[in-house]
Order: structure tokens, then C-alpha cells, then sequence
């Protein structure tokens, strides 16, 4: 490059603020040596420190010096530009300059909170704030391209959270396609019996919820349906939804369920019953199912597997009949604005951990094989058994934490567990009062309104409560009484004593896990996921349902363990971001677009392929290849891949980054070019 | 401050994933070697292999590439596209005499703020060990007419 490209801005006056943020910054930077040093760096006008330039008296500030020092370009060094970036840009805007004609240092996350070495900080805090000035001064003026917001939404997982989210914007006014994978909406709440801490009956204060999804003109409902392929950005994404074939014709199928009835075939119903019960081949997973059709299940269907049967085409009662065995998968494709995923979690698989016995040792139960059993509906009417289907329990364990807040699964707090194992403990007191309970816990935890007054109430009701980590459940019996028992070996902490419990019954509260397929999930809606497979948040505190990319919000325990309330409130909270955006009508993108000197484009096409959006076309006539701005995400992919070097990335252009290179390492740069101080 | 020898790393992390690590490290205040200089840049995918040569060339003892763990890239493949350039990128350094440790590309997811930090840790203690890079001679072979710059002396110049 020559000296000629390099400083062409020579003229321009910037301003340098160097924020304190209290003493966040200012107890490690030498904050005011920065600021006079930048004051004598070229091309600025004026450097300031301040105690929280993102203050209004801050902001104040860079708008004074804007019209009376006559700045064209402004740097703040401070916090994050993903904290702060826009509320600097606004205030340049304010002052008469153009945002983008600002850039901003981060000198906090990236400097200050990082080490106690002043000396080390400060140099940083200069190298930093420095490569914006000398990047800055090539900015470019900028504008915000609109984009308008179409106002339907997708909502993907039919859960509590999902239906909250469709049925707040449906509410609203505003179109729902709801999404759900299995025959029914209702999620994992339609397989609980009771909610803590009021012990309301799951069902009860669920199913109005799904009929009301069910039947409401802005909502539309695709049951046993899985999105495909999600293209576009926000405002404007275009989804494909594969409709799996049901086999039942809905729009004459009157829900009566005579073909359930007459179904001669049974199978164990792993999905709803989780393995403890059986359902037919044609089946609704649970009699408040909404949609009220049924679906065939061709794998288990004799008529599919070798052409005879057809018991339900027989039986049913519809005229045209409503059984079609020619019925294929269809392909959606709708157009939405905004993206809500609550696609939920799943249960640890306690098999992973053998010590617990459970698919050895028969008596031992997960959590929601206990939901369906203590479940009036549930496959054995609500009696709780041992897996003969007759003994009642007289002695029953449930150990917490079974693959949470353990090093080798998983380390988080899974966060239900406590409150759902004292929930079984009273159900248990409650059907067979004279039984005993063990609870053993490693740390109660039971943060929540009536939560804690829930424990105390279990505390009277006489469940017996060991502080401990659960070594091993076996059937090894030492002594008589062990016997024909389950033993559970556990270290009583809390009077320092190993213990050995039999008992009939044990129960292991898993801990909640990501979706097994979160990753792609992740990747399907190009937004991010964490190591254990849970979405990531925006902001952990700030931002909790909104995601990294523009238009996809997240809600329930897709985003980390949540209980129902929890996921209800951010069901409700992410539809009312959408709301908001579909009120606005427009949103502003980041002009950070990549655009193609038409001039200068030999036709070469190495970036067409680089683009991973399609986003550039060829022009056969004229032998040139341009980018479709509306399409262009702003990756920069294909800038870096020009062989010319005549693609421009906008606000993040060569230029721009090679003097930003240059800047930052000013204190070790060869001599020769060492701009003088 | 003793004679030890500080590296300057610059750090091209990538908006969505490493960047944000950063960001987490820092709110998590977990104290880590200080000498990686971070530029961010949208998309690993834009780090053109010339600003890797560029600071190099202009004093930097190491350069860290850091983006999104693959198939996790915020622009779908952008990342894979670095690996590809860091590939060759880095046959070409061998041939310059630059050592391996000296350019390194590493993932990081945005909530992997513990990673990065020990990543940065252990590049810095690698290119310590290396010392500095000292580009117009080791590259150039010889001092080409101009002064080299000290790297080591520059903390004392504060």
C-alpha cells in the first residue's frame, strides 16, 4: 500500500473519550496517560477522559464537541461495542454526524477485567484505542437499510411455552403457525400429573390452553410436522415445513375415534406413556390430544407392513371415508417475519449412569414413568405399583440430581429436580400414607414463590431427608432385612455416617437436557447453542429471549432447565418482542454489506461459490459478478476471496482493517514507519 | 517489570462466537495474559490471509485466528472457509521460516469466555518460548536497511 492510500483522511478531526466506568476501568488503565497520549496522535482534535461516557452527561459530551470542535469522526474507548456501540452511535447522530462514522474500543472486557497488570492494561487500553483512531478515519458514511416485517410468525415446539408464544401473538391479532413434531401439542406438561408447588393438575390447566390454540382463527396448526429449511433473514424468512402423512384425511375426520377402537394391533407407547403403557397402531397420544385426528403409525401397521387389515378404512364412520393409505408427506412452505423456538428439552438417560441400577433393576423408576404412573389416566390408573402392577410400595427412594450437577454429565443445576422430587414425595404420602420416603439430596434448592414453603410442608408431612450424594442402588442384600429390597448406599453428611437403605421402590429425577438434535436445530435456524446443546440468549441478563440472530427468539427450556411458569413467562415475553417488531412494521440492518466494483470484476466467479447465502449472480452478458444486496448477510467471505481485492465489505473494508492492524500494533511497528508522536 | 519477554499477539475474532468469548472472559473477570490485541471482524470468513501477513510484517510475534466451532458459524460456513485459507496459509509460513506456533486458529463458542483464555495463555506462552519474530530477519533475511524493532523493551518505553 502506498503512503498515498494510507492517510488520505489526513484532515480529519477525531474525537478520542476514554471512559473510566467508574472504577472499572480507571483501577487498571491508566486512563488520563491514554488520554493524553491519544490527544497527541495524528488526525485527532481532541481526547477526553470521563467517568461514564455512556452517561448522558457523557453522551452530552460528544455532541457538545461534535458542533463546536467541528469532529468528523468520533472513538470511544470503553466497554463492548455489544454493549454500548449503538447508544455512542445515536449520540453522534445527535450531534449531526453520521453513526457510523464512530468505532468504538474495548478496553474493558478485553482489557481491564482481564488482568491486574496497569502497566501491561494501559499499554493495551493505547494499542486499542488506537487502532480505532487510525481505522476510523477511514469510515465511510453509512446508512441503515430498511427491511420490512411480514407479520406472521413461526412458532416451532407445541409445548407450554410454544402454545403461551401463539396464543399471546394470536391474541394480538397477528397469523401463528405453530409447529410440532408429535400428533398432539401439550408437550412434556401433558405427561405430568401435578405441578408444584399447588399441585394443580397438569392437565386440567393445559388442555383449555391447547383447545384454544387449537381452535383460534390466527393460529394454524401443523402437528407431526418438522420444519425443514429456513432461508431468508428477519423480517422476510421463507421456512419449509414437511406435514408428515398422518394416513387420516382431516378435513373429514370428525375425531369420533372408532378406528382407535377397532384397531386390532397394540404397541408400547414409548413417546407418551414412556415404555409404562401400550397404545394402538392408529392412535391419539392421549384422549385431550388437540388436533383431535388420529395418526397411523405405518411402521407397526399390518395393512402397511403386508396389505391386509384395514380395520379402521372399515369401521370408519365418515362419508367419504377418512382413512387414506395413499396419503404422502407434503411440503410447506411458508413465509413469516419472526421465528419463536421452543423446541423443548428431554430427560437425562439414566441407564448412563449403571451404579442406579434403572434397566437392571426393575423397581427402579425414572421421574416421568412416576408422572404417568401416579397419573389418574396413566396406565395404571394412578396407583403406584412396583413394575408387577400390583405391589404397593411401603418404602420409596428418589434420589435428586441424577446427572445434574455432576462432573461427568452434566454440571449444571437442572433446576426442577428438587421441586419435582418433593412433588413425588407428598404423592407418595398422599396414596399410601403409611409409606416412608427417602429424599437424598446433595443441596436442597428450592428457590421460588411457595417453593421453599412447599419443602417445609414435606418437612411435616414426615419424608425423611438425607443430605447426600447416592453411591450405588443395588439388590446385594448384607443382612435379612435387606432382602428382596432395593438397597440404597448413600453418605448421610449430615451425621457424617455411610447408610444403607432398603426400600421397595426408587425413583431418579433425571436432569433436563437439550433436545438431542439442539445442535441441528441450531444450525437449521443459523443461531447459536452452548456445549450442552441449550440455545444461546442474546443477553444472559438483559436479553433472555432473544437470540444472536436477527428475527429467532427462543423460549422455554430449549434455553436452559425451566420450570412451567418460567417457560410460560418467556413464551409470553418472546411474543411480545414480536409483537413489537411487527407494530414497528420495519426494522434497520446493519449496512455491513459486501458489494462488487462492476468496473473492475474480472468474472473469475471464485466468490460465487464462497457465498454462503447464494447472494451473488453472475452476469453472463456482461461477464461480471455483482452481489444482490438484499440478500447479503455481511459475512465478508467473498471479500476475502477476491483475487482483485474489488469486493468491499461496508464498514469492515480492507483499508479499513489493515489500518486498524497497523494501529494496534503501534508500539512495536518497524521504525520506518512509526508515525511520530 | 521484569526482562521476560512479552509476545504481542493480535487477535482477529470473529463477531458472533470468539469475540463474545472475550466479552465473557472479561464480565467473568478471568484473568488472562493480556498480550492478544483483538480486531474484531464479522466472520473468521473475512480474515483475508494478508492481514495475517500484515501484522506480522508490522511487529506482531503472533497472530491468533478464532471463530466459531465448525458447523456452528453464525454465517453457515464462513469458518470452514478460514480453516481452509489457514491451511494453506500456514504452508506458506513454513516455507517464510515462521514457526507453526506463531499463527494459530482456534475455536470458540460465545459462552466459551474459559477457553479462549486459556488458548490465549497458552499461545502466549508459546511465542514466549519462541521469542520475537523479528519479521525483516527472519522473512526478509537480514535487517533490509531498516531498524528492527525491539519488542521486548517496549513496556519500559510506558
Amino acid at each position: 500500500m502506498s503512503e498515498e492510500q494510507k492517510h488520505p483522511e489526513q484532515n480529519e478531526r477525531v474525537g478520542v473519550y476514554i471512559c473510566h466506568c467508574g472504577t472499572n476501568i480507571a483501577n487498571v488503565v491508566d486512563v488520563e496517560d491514554v488520554a493524553e497520549w491519544a490527544g497527541k496522535q495524528p488526525n485527532v482534535e481532541i481526547a477526553r477522559e470521563y467517568k461514564f461516557m455512556c452517561s448522558s452527561l457523557g453522551q452530552d459530551l460528544i455532541e457538545e464537541d461534535i458542533r463546536e470542535k467541528g469532529l468528523t469522526r468520533v472513538v470511544v474507548s470503553s466497554c463492548s461495542p455489544h454493549m454500548h456501540e449503538k447508544t455512542f452511535r445515536t449520540a453522534c447522530e445527535r450531534g449531526g454526524l453520521n453513526p457510523f462514522l464512530f468505532e468504538m474500543a474495548n478496553i474493558r472486557e478485553h482489557d481491564s477485567w482481564i488482568t491486574n497488570d496497569k502497566v501491561a492494561a494501559t499499554q493495551k487500553a493505547k494499542a486499542l484505542t488506537n487502532a480505532a483512531i487510525e481505522r476510523v478515519v477511514h469510515h465511510q458514511p453509512l446508512e441503515q437499510l430498511p427491511v420490512e416485517i411480514n407479520p406472521n410468525t413461526l412458532v416451532v415446539g407445541g409445548g407450554i411455552a410454544g402454545i403461551t408464544a401463539a396464543l399471546e401473538l394470536a391474541n394480538g391479532g397477528h397469523h401463528v403457525y405453530l409447529v410440532e413434531r408429535e400428533p398432539s401439542i401439550g408437550g412434556h406438561m401433558a405427561q405430568l400429573d401435578k405441578t408444584f408447588p399447588t399441585l394443580d393438575c397438569s392437565a386440567c390447566i393445559l388442555t383449555p390452553k391447547m383447545v384454544d390454540a387449537g381452535q383460534h382463527p390466527n393460529i394454524t396448526l401443523l402437528t407431526w410436522s418438522e420444519v425443514e429449511k429456513v432461508d431468508g433473514y428477519i423480517g422476510n424468512f421463507t421456512v419449509s415445513v414437511r406435514k408428515k402423512a398422518r394416513y387420516i384425511n382431516e378435513d373429514h375426520c370428525t375425531g369420533c375415534g372408532i378406528c382407535i377402537e377397532k384397531c386390532p394391533f397394540k404397541v408400547i407407547d414409548d413417546v407418551f406413556e414412556v415404555g409404562m403403557g401400550e397404545r394402538k397402531v392408529v392412535y391419539r397420544p392421549f384422549p385431550q390430544a388437540v388436533p383431535k385426528f388420529p395418526v397411523i403409525d405405518k411402521e407397526n401397521c399390518v395393512y402397511f407392513q403386508r396389505g391386509k387389515c384395514k380395520a379402521c378404512q372399515i369401521f370408519c364412520p365418515t362419508e367419504p371415508n377418512s382413512i387414506d393409505f395413499e396419503q404422502e408427506d407434503e411440503i410447506l412452505s411458508i413465509s413469516v417475519g419472526n421465528i419463536i423456538l421452543a423446541t423443548g428439552f428431554q430427560l437425562f438417560d439414566t441407564a448412563k449412569i449403571p451404579q442406579y441400577g434403572y434397566g437392571r433393576l426393575p423397581n427402579v423408576f425414572t421421574s416421568l414413568e412416576f408422572e404417568r404412573m401416579v397419573n389418574a389416566s396413566g396406565p395404571t390408573d394412578g396407583k403406584i405399583v412396583l413394575r408387577d402392577k400390583q405391589t404397593e410400595p411401603k418404602t420409596v427412594a428418589i434420589i435428586h440430581c441424577v446427572g445434574s450437577r455432576d462432573e461427568n454429565y452434566h454440571k449444571y443445576c437442572s433446576k426442577i429436580c428438587c421441586m419435582y422430587s418433593l412433588k413425588f414425595a407428598h404423592l407418595v404420602h398422599e396414596r399410601i400414607p403409611d409409606a416412608d420416603v427417602y429424599n437424598c439430596y446433595i443441596d436442597m434448592r428450592t428457590p421460588g414463590k411457595g417453593y421453599e414453603e412447599f419443602y417445609h410442608r414435606l418437612l411435616e408431612e414426615g419424608t425423611h431427608f438425607i443430605r447426600g450424594k447416592v453411591a450405588e442402588v443395588t439388590n446385594a442384600a448384607r443382612i435379612p432385612e435387606e432382602k428382596g429390597k432395593l438397597i440404597v448406599q448413600v453418605e448421610d453428611t449430615l451425621i457424617g455416617r455411610q447408610r444403607r437403605i432398603p426400600v421397595d421402590m426408587v425413583l431418579l429425577s433425571p436432569a433436563m437436557e437439550a433436545q438431542p438434535d439442539s445442535k441441528e436445530i441450531s444450525q437449521l435456524f443459523k443461531m447459536g447453542c452452548d456445549f450442552d446443546g441449550f440455545f444461546t440468549e442474546r443477553h444472559p441478563k438483559l436479553d433472555p429471549v432473544a437470540t444472536m440472530t436477527e428475527g429467532i427468539f427462543i423460549a422455554g427450556a430449549c434455553q436452559g432447565p425451566k420450570d412451567v411458569p418460567d417457560s410460560v413467562a418467556q413464551g409470553a415475553a418472546a411474543s411480545a418482542r414480536v409483537a413489537g417488531l411487527i407494530n414497528i412494521g420495519t426494522v434497520m440492518m446493519e449496512p455491513v454489506r459486501a458489494s462488487i466494483n462492476q468496473d473492475d470484476c474480472s468474472g473469475c466467479r471464485i466468490c460465487n461459490n464462497m457465498c454462503p447465502y447464494n447472494a451473488i449472480i453472475f452476469h453472463e452478458d456482461r461477464h461480471v459478478s455483482e452481489v444482490i444486496t438484499a440478500l447479503c448477510q455481511g459475512c465478508g467471505t467473498c471479500v476475502a476471496a477476491c483475487p482483485s481485492g474489488i469486493i468491499s465489505g461496508a464498514h469492515f473494508t480492507n483499508i479499513q482493517l489493515l489500518s486498524q492492524i497497523e494501529g494496534i500494533l503501534w508500539d512495536v511497528r518497524p521504525a520506518k514507519e512509526k508515525v511520530p508522536a | 517489570m521484569s526482562e521476560q519477554f512479552e509476545p504481542v499477539i493480535v487477535g482477529f475474532l470473529c463477531n458472533w462466537c470468539s469475540y463474545r468469548a472475550a466479552d465473557l472472559a472479561g464480565t467473568a473477570r478471568i484473568h488472562y495474559a493480556p498480550n492478544m490485541r483483538p480486531i474484531r471482524v464479522m466472520c473468521s470468513g473475512r480474515i483475508d490471509p494478508q492481514f495475517v501477513l500484515k501484522a506480522l510484517r508490522e511487529g506482531a510475534d503472533g497472530v491468533m485466528i478464532a471463530g466459531c466451532h465448525p458447523g456452528e458459524c453464525h454465517y453457515v460456513s464462513g469458518n470452514i472457509k478460514a480453516l481452509r485459507r489457514f491451511i494453506l496459509l500456514k504452508a506458506m509460513l513454513r516455507q517464510f521460516g515462521v514457526e507453526e506456533a506463531r499463527v494459530q486458529l482456534v475455536w470458540a463458542s460465545a459462552s466459551e469466555g474459559i477457553i479462549l483464555a486459556a488458548k490465549v495463555n497458552k499461545m502466549t506462552e508459546e511465542i514466549r518460548a519462541l521469542g520475537p519474530l523479528n519479521w525483516q530477519e527472519t522473512v526478509l533475511g537480514g535487517n533490509n536497511g531498516y531498524k528492527v524493532a525491539q519488542a521486548a523493551l517496549v513496556p519500559e518505553e510506558v
